[in-house]
């Protein structure tokens, strides 16, 4: 089911994650977002940041608790656990947080 | 339940090209899921499975995606202990050198980097092989 985003038609698979991860851009995370009934600040923005980082430089979504700690070692242990990150990402960090990264499913997720 | 808390030693064999077949990508992504589990993982690279390691990998004439980067990832996935059988290397006129280097962080040594990857000889690859609880090859 594509996404509309500014006019423009984004291929998504059927849980809604991006097709194509090149086409991706921040506003596709707002629509994303406000899809799920959320709005994204800043908090949100340090971790989609980081993943997609995290995938340009291995070229996979890591694992929740992968993710958690390579979170708390970037930008700080108040941050590096799951507490902090479900209350951002309340449908899971790993799936939640990708999704809007435009990234695949993390590997494991089922 | 009795087994629950029980850490096996488990090892994953890696013995073809990188591409041409599934086995090595399939292999990688089984590493990865498993290393949720508590399970004291190593991976062996054999025969053509060093390929798998070689540094400049480039997969643009292929159409497949290039998934050697991941390797670089195994060490936050607590995978520590990756070897390389010597002879596999000096066969394919290969060194170190040749392959990508793969640390972990030591979370219990201030985040130090420290290397994941040994090279050993084949009679050393069959002690390591021995204490395994479980091998899988693929």
């Amino acid at each position: 089911m594509p996404l509309e985003v500014n006019g423009k038609n984004y291929e998504t698979d059927e849980e809604g994650y991006l097709a194509n991860i090149q086409e991706w851009e921040p506003d596709l995370a707002n629509a994303m977002a406000e899809a799920d009934g959320a709005a994204l600040g800043e908090n949100h923005w340090e971790v989609i940041n980081f993943l997609r980082e995290y995938y340009e430089e291995y070229q996979i979504a890591p694992a929740v608790r992968v993710l958690t700690k390579a979170i708390g070692k970037k930008l700080g242990k108040d941050k590096g656990n799951s507490k902090y990150l479900y209350e951002l990402f309340p449908y899971g960090p790993a799936k939640q947080a990708c999704k809007y990264a435009g990234l695949p499913k993390p590997t494991g997720c089922v | 339940m009795s087994e629950e808390g029980v850490v096996k030693k488990l090892m994953y064999v890696n013995r073809k090209a990188p591409y041409g077949t599934i086995y090595a990508l399939e292999s990688l992504e089984v590493v990865l899921i498993g290393a949720a589990f508590d399970q004291q993982v190593s991976l062996a690279f054999v025969d053509d499975g060093v390929y798998q390691l070689a540094r400049n990998q480039s997969t643009d004439g292929i159409g497949m995606k290039n998934f050697s980067p991941t390797y670089a990832a195994l060490g936050d996935y607590d995978v520590r202990d990756i070897y390389v059988e010597r002879e596999s290397l000096e066969a394919r006129g290969l060194t170190v050198e040749d392959l990508m280097p793969l640390t972990y962080e030591d979370e219990d040594d201030d985040w130090a980097e420290k290397e994941s990857l040994r090279v050993v000889d084949s009679k050393e690859l069959a002690a390591l092989m021995s204490e395994q609880d479980i091998v899988l090859s693929f």
